[in-house]
C-alpha cells in the first residue's frame, strides 16, 4: 500500500483488532462455576489409618537375637489399614471411597478431598469411615440434619478426638 | 508448487499485514522477539506492582484493589498493563509457534529450536497462573483449587495440597511460596529457557523494530485504559462462586476440572504437549547432504562463518599445515543444506578455472557451484524473447512452472547461496537480464538469505557484486508460491523495461530493479 495516511490507518485497525483479540479472551466468555440453586458439601481432612497389626514385646530370646543396639522391646510393624469413607445425602451416594496408606511402607496419613456440588435445600448427611482391618466395619459415624444454601460450602472435617464435624 | 490450506490461510494473513505494515514491521516476522518485547513490559510492570503489593490471605486482594482504584493512573495502568502484556505474550508465542508449524519450519535441522520451545510455553503458562493467585479474589481460589487438585493427582506428591484450601487452613504461607514462583524463580527458568531455545542460530535478534515494539505497546496502553482489568470479589473459602470471567489464555484447563477427573486433564495436556515435542520426528524432512570444505581452496577468511544462519560454522587453527591461519569446519548436524556458505565464499567465482572444475572454498556435494556454472553455460542460449532473462528461484519460492520462466530457470536451496559474481557471469554471458526469486521479503526460510543477497548486492557484505554488473539488468524480488502471479507479473515488467532499455547504460551505479 502506498499511500502513507492509508497505511498508518489500516495499522490502527491492525492494532485495535490485536487489543479486542487480547482482550475478549481476557475475560471472556465467563464460565459457570455453579448454578444459581447449587451448593458445594466438601469431605476434606487428613486420618491415619489404624496400624495393621498391634505392638508387641519381644521375648528375651527374640531380643538375644538381636544386635546389642537394636535391641527395643516392643516391636511395632509400621504399615496403617486403609481408611474406607462413605457419604449419603438423603440416601444418594456422594462419596465412596477407600484408599490405601501412603508410603513405601503404607505408614502414612491418608488425605481425603471430596467436593461435589448440590441442589441447595435441607438433606439428611451420613458420613461413615472404616479405618480399621482388625476390627472391621464402620468406627466413626455422623448422621445429621444439614441445609445448603446457594453458592455456601459446607465442610466435612474429621478430628479424632470428636469425630466428624459439619461447619455449616 | 501445491500449498496446503493451512500454510495458504497464513500466507494470507501475512499478505495481510504486509499491506499495512510493510514486510520489516510485519508482526508476523517477528513474533520470537515480540513476544520478548511483551515480556520486558510484564517484567517492568510487575517490579512496579510489587512495590504496594501485599503478599498476604488479608493484604493481598485489598491492595489489589487500592491500586485498581486509588491509584487507578498508576498502579491500576501497571496492574492493566502487566495483565494484557502477559496474554498478549500467549497470543504471539501460540501464533509463533504456528507460524513455524504452517511454514514447516519446525522439522529437520530446527528440532532443537521447537522442542526447547515447548517447555518455554509451560512456563509462560504457569508464570500466569501464579500471577492469578496472588490476586487472591475468587478467581484465585477457583484456581488455586484447580491446581491443587492437578498437582494432588501426581503420583510424586503426597496428595494433601487441596485440603490447604478449605476454610480455616489457608495460610500465608503460601502467598510467600507463590510470590517466590512468580517473582523470581519461574522468570528465571523463563529466560534461562529463551537463552537456550535460540541457541543454535547466529545473529540473533531479542528486540522487534521500535515501530512494531511502539505501535504493539500504544494498543496496550490504550487497551489498558479503555478496559482496566478488575478482580473478582475477595476470596472466600466458604462460598464458591457462580460465575467467573476466566483468563482463556491462561486458565482454559481449568474449566476441564468440572467434568474431568485431574488425571484426564493430565493425560491430555502431557499427551498434546508430547506429540507437539515429537512433530519434527513424525514426517522426517528430507534435507540434503551438509556443506562440504575444501581445505585446498579455502584460506580460512571465515565469510561463511558470519553467513551461516545456523551456526554451524566454526573457525579453528589451520590443520593441514598451509599458510593460512585459520580453517573453517562444518558441524553436519547442525547444518541445514541451505548453501549460503557456497554463495559466500570467495572462491565461488565462476569466472575461475573457466575451463576446468570450479572447486570452492565450501560446498553442498548435491549442487556444487560448478554445477551452478554449468546450469547458466547451458540455460542462457535457450533463452527466448526479445529480452532473455534468467532467473535464479530459490526452492521456497514460486517454481519455474508458476513463473512461466521454461528452461531459464535455475533452482536453488536459497537465495543466498548464490555467489554474486555467478551474477556477473550469467550477464557475461549473454542473459539481457537476471531475476532473482527468494523468499518474502524479511521471511527467509533459512533466515537470512534474502538480506544477504541484498547486502552483497549493495556492496554492504562479502563477497559483493562488483560495479561493473549493470544493476538495472538485476531483478531482486520475494514471494512464496501463492505470489506466483505477483512474481510473474514483474518478471514480465523488467522483460519490457529491457526492452527498452538502450545500451547497457552506466554500469555499477544503479541499485537492483525491484528495490
Amino acid at each position: 500500500m502506498r499511500h502513507p495516511v492509508a497505511r498508518y490507518l489500516l495499522q490502527g485497525v491492525n492494532y485495535a483488532l490485536f487489543a479486542a483479540v487480547v482482550w475478549y479472551f481476557s475475560v471472556a466468555p465467563a464460565v459457570e462455576v455453579l448454578a444459581p440453586d447449587e451448593g458445594v458439601i466438601t469431605v476434606a481432612f487428613s486420618h491415619a489409618g489404624e496400624l495393621r497389626e498391634p505392638c508387641r514385646k519381644l521375648s528375651a530370646e527374640e531380643l538375644g537375637q538381636l544386635a546389642q543396639n537394636m535391641q527395643v522391646p516392643m516391636e511395632c510393624p509400621r504399615e496403617r489399614s486403609p481408611v474406607g469413607v462413605r457419604m449419603t445425602l438423603d440416601d444418594r451416594v456422594i462419596m465412596d471411597t477407600v484408599l490405601k496408606a501412603p508410603g513405601l511402607y503404607e505408614d502414612g496419613g491418608v488425605d481425603i478431598f471430596h467436593s461435589a456440588r448440590v441442589s441447595a435445600g435441607d438433606y439428611r448427611l451420613d458420613i461413615a469411615m472404616s479405618d480399621s482391618v482388625r476390627n472391621p466395619g464402620v468406627r466413626h459415624r455422623l448422621e445429621r440434619e444439614i441445609s445448603v444454601r446457594p453458592g455456601q460450602i459446607v465442610l466435612v472435617r474429621f478430628q479424632p478426638e470428636r469425630g466428624f464435624l459439619v461447619e455449616d | 508448487m501445491r500449498v496446503n490450506p493451512v500454510k495458504r490461510s497464513y500466507l494470507a494473513l501475512e499478505s495481510w499485514f504486509n499491506l499495512s505494515f510493510g514486510s520489516h514491521w510485519n508482526p508476523l516476522y517477528h513474533l520470537g522477539t515480540l513476544s520478548i518485547f511483551l515480556f520486558w513490559v510484564v517484567l517492568v510492570t510487575g517490579i512496579y506492582l510489587f512495590i504496594p503489593f501485599k503478599g498476604s490471605l488479608e493484604g493481598a486482594w485489598q491492595s489489589v484493589e487500592w491500586m485498581t482504584h486509588e491509584q487507578w493512573y498508576a498502579a491500576g495502568v501497571m496492574r492493566s498493563l502487566h495483565r494484557y502484556a502477559s496474554d498478549a505474550v500467549v497470543l504471539t508465542t501460540l501464533l509463533h509457534m504456528f507460524r513455524e508449524f504452517a511454514s514447516g519450519r519446525f522439522k529437520g535441522f530446527r528440532w532443537f529450536s521447537w522442542v526447547t520451545g515447548v517447555p518455554t510455553l509451560w512456563l509462560i503458562i504457569t508464570l500466569g497462573i501464579t500471577g492469578y493467585w496472588l490476586v487472591w479474589d475468587q478467581l484465585a481460589q477457583y484456581v488455586a483449587l484447580g491446581s491443587a487438585r492437578l498437582m494432588d493427582a501426581l503420583p510424586l506428591l503426597s496428595g494433601a495440597m487441596t485440603r490447604n484450601f478449605v476454610a480455616g487452613e489457608m495460610t500465608d504461607r503460601f502467598f510467600i511460596l507463590i510470590e517466590f514462583l512468580h517473582l523470581l524463580g519461574l522468570p528465571l527458568f523463563l529466560v534461562l529457557m529463551v537463552w537456550i531455545h535460540v541457541k543454535r542460530l547466529s545473529g540473533v535478534s531479542i528486540n522487534p523494530p521500535a515501530g512494531l515494539a511502539a505501535g504493539t505497546f500504544l494498543a496496550l496502553l490504550a487497551l489498558s485504559l479503555a478496559k482496566p482489568a478488575r478482580s473478582h470479589a475477595a476470596a472466600d473459602l466458604s462460598q464458591m462462586p457462580f460465575t467467573l470471567s476466566l483468563d482463556w489464555y491462561y486458565l482454559n484447563v481449568y474449566p476441564l476440572l468440572d467434568r474431568w477427573s485431574a488425571g484426564q486433564v493430565w493425560l491430555l495436556t502431557t499427551g498434546v504437549t508430547a506429540l507437539i515435542l515429537f512433530l519434527p520426528w513424525l514426517p522426517r524432512r528430507r534435507t540434503g547432504p551438509a556443506a562440504v570444505v575444501d581445505l585446498d581452496n579455502c584460506n580460512g577468511c571465515g565469510l561463511c562463518f558470519n553467513d551461516c544462519p545456523f551456526d554451524a560454522i566454526t573457525v579453528q587453527a589451520r590443520t593441514d599445515g598451509k599458510r593460512y591461519e585459520h580453517e573453517v569446519v562444518v558441524d553436519p548436524s547442525l547444518c541445514a543444506a541451505c548453501g549460503i556458505c557456497a554463495g559466500s565464499c570467495p572462491a565461488s567465482n565462476p569466472f575461475r578455472s573457466a575451463n576446468r572444475e570450479l572447486k570452492t572454498g565450501i560446498d553442498m556435494p548435491q549442487l556444487p557451484v560448478d554445477e551452478l556454472r554449468r546450469q547458466v553455460r547451458e540455460a542462457i542460449p535457450r533463452l527466448e524473447g526479445d529480452s532473455r532473462v534468467l532467473v535464479f528461484g530459490c526452492e521456497h519460492s514460486a517454481d519455474k512452472e508458476a513463473l512461466g520462466a521454461g528452461d531459464g530457470h535455475i533452482s536453488l536451496f536459497c537465495l543466498g547461496m548464490l555467489p554474486p559474481t555467478l551474477v556477473e557471469y550469467a550477464l557475461k554471458q549473454g542473459a539481457d537480464g537476471v531475476m532473482l526469486s527468494g523468499c518474502r521479503e524479511d521471511d527467509c526460510f533459512y533466515r537470512f538469505g534474502n538480506r544477504w543477497t541484498r547486502e552483497r548486492f549493495r556492496g554492504e557484505r562479502n563477497p559483493i557484486l562488483r560495479a561493473r554488473a549493470d544493476r538495472r539488468r538485476i531483478l531482486v524480488e520475494g514471494g512464496a508460491p501463492v505470489d506466483a502471479a505477483r512474481l510473474k507479473k514483474r518478471l514480465e515488467a523488467f522483460r519490457e523495461e529491457l526492452d527498452t532499455m538502450v545500451g547497457g547504460g552506466s554500469p555499477g551505479e544503479e541499485e537492483p530493479v525491484g528495490k
